[in-house]
């Protein structure tokens, strides 16, 4: 059990964004979540990354109490993600963004930074060269040195993932990677995150796209005004009426 | 009520009036366009000596400050139009050096034309002191505060019952939207600074004649203005209203019982406590952010 | 080693100190020295404040706050307390980076116009303090303030203090290249591009944002211990909310994130009313016209623009 929430809510004034969410993700699967626009999806997300602080309810990782953490402790904690939109770092390159992403592996004290100590230099190599080989692992070699706000789109996504996997998360949360994508860069996404998950990280996916969740997850999650009202995996989720009703509307 | 106390109030309620006026100048311009107006105590000093200067000329008094309240309007549609208009979508940096090297600019010129002289100007009605029970009042602090109670309710009727001022807040409070809606978003930012303006130019005249006038007038009094919207609540405008006048009460209080060299300090540890605990002040609106 | 010296970092702090070495030859009087010395210490100050607006994307408009805790105090502690100036120096400094860090902590949860106001808020407050405490510190008159000296022998004449400060600036100008380049730079210039996402990466934002405010108090301070003990003479103006505004002027006028435009910066916004004392009166006016101007049309900054301008003309 890498990842367990119990009666995880989150209130807005007086409105519940998500209510008493249980969820259990399996080290090592792809688990979606997925539900109707405004059923709270980026709002546990943003729970799942200490963004923002429950109301009520518990996460835990791996044993590991977080609720009310900062969200650099989520991140130093193993959870990764990306965002719906992406935020990159638009006043660095793309090898710089994913350099930024090491953060965690690269301890760098003041006084090592301010007086260039030796090894830092070697430090910095290896950063470059593991920033340089996640740029190839998402396909975005040859835009290393690209400032960032010279790239499309699809590039930007791509560049923010590589980024998440630069910290080697244990979870890796991703927010609708395929928003905004043409059906080729999905089915590249789709490619990724299986590569992802043989090797060992465990994805999160929030996503409208119900032929990539279907074809990609081994579980889903289906959340709706806020709370969670059906788990299992793709084949029945997509025959739950309960998520039929939701997604499509009562029979009249 | 003791004599002192009752006088220590009612001196900080004239300049309370006074920084509640330049206060609802900043939260004005702040709405319509999240730019601080370094520039706001430049109005103020505006205000004040152009109004000795159109008196200089040969005018009376009321044409004078109606000149100079004329004058300062003008100066801030200039400066809208000029300087922040085409900077709209630099960052804050950026805009916050325009409107400070606004100020500076206009404070450049006023030493110019006018000198680093202290000015005074006549009170309206005279001197006398009125007597109100164990404390006296100047007729000026009457003006002050009378003509401010005027212009606040005149501005709370504006916003509310007309059109066009509730087509300004509604640009205030989104301004795509009010966009959309058919409101010359353009036209309300220049009426946003050129009322600020007034605003301020006519507290300039009002304070003039209890505390002089002068090329500098306007700094320490702009920084103040902001310390009560601040406290108020940056734009909002009872907000101001009541930062403006708990800040003079404060002040003239502290000077009182505490220290009157640290008059000045009081106002920014106010602005700084604010900051720190409760950064949308008594009245102002808590936004939450959305990722 | 070619590429060693070709590098920016390299190229850049060669080329300043080989900058700083020839400037003496025009140099032709005391003045003008004062002038260069005047600018050094600008621009120490701004290359930390530099770190802070620039890289970190922060805001301060009271670094005159810190620049006067560095001047009073060491002027103070040795002209008061009989302490060596270079011990005062250092006491002065090391108060102002712990008021720094006391203060900072909790207006560094503000952005933008709020965070300008709460640093404008603090650095009005040290300065009356400053002009208040008139028994301490001289009040608006100002205060005398001991020469410096270095292992005895006290540093005085114009020569001796333009080669100690270009030296210092060297210093400066290197410590701060050598943080920007390093992972903490990068989480720097990280937190500023996107807060959010530097947290998502494990970024504490907030104990790194304080960080840069901490070590740019600490540049301020140093350059006003300097230009206090330079001086011979400390007096509150160089505390002024006017003295923040030139401050960040100077750096956001060079072009942020760069350290050479700060100092650039500096060099240009200094040396400017110097030019300009033939037209004493209009020394304002003009002053604040060109700050407006260059905002207005170069809002990236006079470095940044300059290079573009260079690059699209190839």
């Amino acid at each position: 059990m890498l990842l367990r929430t119990e009666k995880l809510s989150k209130r807005f004034g007086g409105v519940d964004a998500v209510k008493a969410v249980d969820l259990e993700i399996e080290s090592g699967a792809v688990f979606s979540i997925i539900g109707p626009n405004g059923a709270g999806k980026t709002t546990l997300l943003n729970l799942l990354t200490g963004i923002y602080r429950p109301s009520a309810g518990r996460i835990v990782l791996e044993g590991r109490e977080l609720n009310g953490a900062a969200p650099y402790h989520f991140a130093a904690a193993g959870i990764g993600r990306t965002f719906q939109t992406p935020q990159i770092f638009l006043n660095m390159s793309a090898l710089e963004n994913v350099m930024a992403g090491r953060y965690l592996h690269e301890p760098c004290g003041l006084w090592t930074a301010l007086l260039r100590l030796p090894g830092l230099a070697r430090a910095e190599r290896a950063c470059r060269d593991e920033a340089a080989r996640l740029l190839a692992f998402v396909g975005l070699e040859e835009w290393a040195g690209t400032p960032a706000e010279g790239m499309p789109y699809g590039a930007l996504k791509r560049l923010e993932l590589a980024r998440a996997l630069a910290s080697q998360p244990k979870l890796l949360l991703l927010d609708e990677p395929a928003a905004g994508l043409n059906p080729i860069e999905t089915l590249e996404i789709d490619r990724l995150i299986q590569r992802l998950s043989a090797r060992g990280v465990t994805v999160v996916l929030v996503e409208h796209n119900m032929k990539l969740v279907m074809g990609v997850s081994q579980r889903v999650l289906v959340l709706d005004y806020g709370r969670k009202i059906a788990v299992g995996d793709p084949e029945t989720i997509s025959r739950d009426a309960r998520v039929i009703e939701a997604y499509l509307g009562a029979a009249a | 009520m003791s004599a002192q106390l009752t006088q220590y109030l009612l001196s900080g309620l004239t300049v309370g009036a006074i920084y509640a006026l330049v206060a609802l100048g900043f939260s004005m311009i702040y709405n319509a366009s999240h730019v601080i107006n370094f520039a706001q105590g430049e109005f103020v000093m505006i205000g004040g000596m152009a109004t000795v200067w159109f008196i200089g000329m040969g005018l009376p008094l009321p044409l004078a400050a109606l000149a100079a309240i004329g004058a300062a309007t003008l100066v801030g549609l200039l400066l809208e139009k000029l300087a922040v208009e085409p900077a709209r979508n630099a960052p804050v940096v950026t805009l916050i050096i325009i409107t400070i090297g606004a100020s500076i600019l206009l404070r450049g010129i006023a030493s110019v034309i006018w000198e680093k002289k202290i000015h005074a100007l006549p009170a309206f009605s005279g001197e006398q002191p009125i007597v109100l029970g164990s404390a006296t009042l100047t007729p000026q602090s009457l003006w002050v505060i009378g003509v401010a109670a005027a212009v606040v309710a005149a501005l709370w009727w504006f916003f509310n019952r007309t059109l066009a001022g509730k087509a300004m807040l509604a640009t205030s409070h989104n301004r795509l939207a009010a966009e959309l809606a058919g409101i010359g978003v353009r036209r309300v930012l220049l009426v946003s600074f050129g009322l600020s303006a007034a605003l301020g130019a006519l507290a300039g005249i009002l304070i003039a004649p209890i505390t002089f006038t002068s090329w500098d007038v306007g700094v320490m009094l702009g920084l103040k203005g902001f310390a009560a919207a601040i406290l108020g609540g940056l734009g909002s405008g009872p907000g101001a209203v009541a930062g403006g006048l708990a800040l003079g009460m404060i002040e003239s209080l502290g000077a009182g019982y505490v220290s009157s060299a640290y008059k000045d300090v009081i106002a920014f540890l106010i602005m700084l406590a604010v900051l720190m605990f409760r950064p949308s002040g008594l009245l102002g609106r808590r936004t939450a952010e959305r990722v | 080693m070619l590429t060693w010296l070709a590098s920016a970092r390299t190229g850049g702090l060669l080329a300043l100190a080989a900058a700083l070495a020839a400037l003496p030859l025009a140099l032709v009087n005391n003045y003008y020295y004062e002038v260069a010395i005047l600018v050094g210490l600008n621009a120490i100050v701004c290359v930390g404040l530099n770190l802070l607006i620039g890289y970190a994307g922060q805001i301060s408009l009271g670094h005159a706050g810190f620049f006067g805790i560095g001047a009073y105090g060491s002027a103070i502690l040795a002209a008061r307390y009989g302490w060596p100036p270079l011990a005062a120096l250092a006491a002065a400094a090391g108060a102002a980076a712990l008021l720094a860090f006391a203060v900072g902590r909790p207006i560094l949860r503000l952005k933008g116009h709020y965070l300008a106001m709460a640093t404008l808020g603090f650095g009005i407050i040290v300065s009356i303090v400053i002009a208040t405490e008139d028994r301490m510190t001289g009040g608006p008159d100002g205060m005398s303030v001991p020469p410096l000296a270095l292992f005895g022998y006290a540093v005085s004449g114009e020569r001796t203090w333009y080669w100690l400060v270009s030296a210092l600036l060297v210093a400066a100008v290197w410590l701060a290249l050598n943080l920007i380049e390093s992972p903490r730079g990068r989480a720097l210039r990280a937190l500023h591009g996107s807060e959010v996402a530097a947290e998502a990466i494990g970024i504490d934002s907030a104990r790194h944002k304080l960080g840069a405010f901490v070590m740019s108090a600490v540049y301020a301070a140093a350059a006003g211990a300097l230009t206090a003990h330079y001086a011979g003479f400390i007096t509150p103006s160089k505390v002024s909310f006017q003295h923040s505004i030139e401050l960040v002027t100077m750096v956001v006028f060079g072009g942020m994130a760069s350290t050479f435009g700060a100092v650039i910066g500096a060099a240009i916004l200094t040396t400017l009313p110097q030019l300009l004392t033939a037209f004493r009166e209009y020394e304002m006016l003009v002053f604040g016209a060109v700050m407006m101007l260059t905002m207005i049309f170069m809002p990236r900054g006079f470095v940044p623009t300059l290079r573009k301008a260079l690059a699209s003309k190839n």
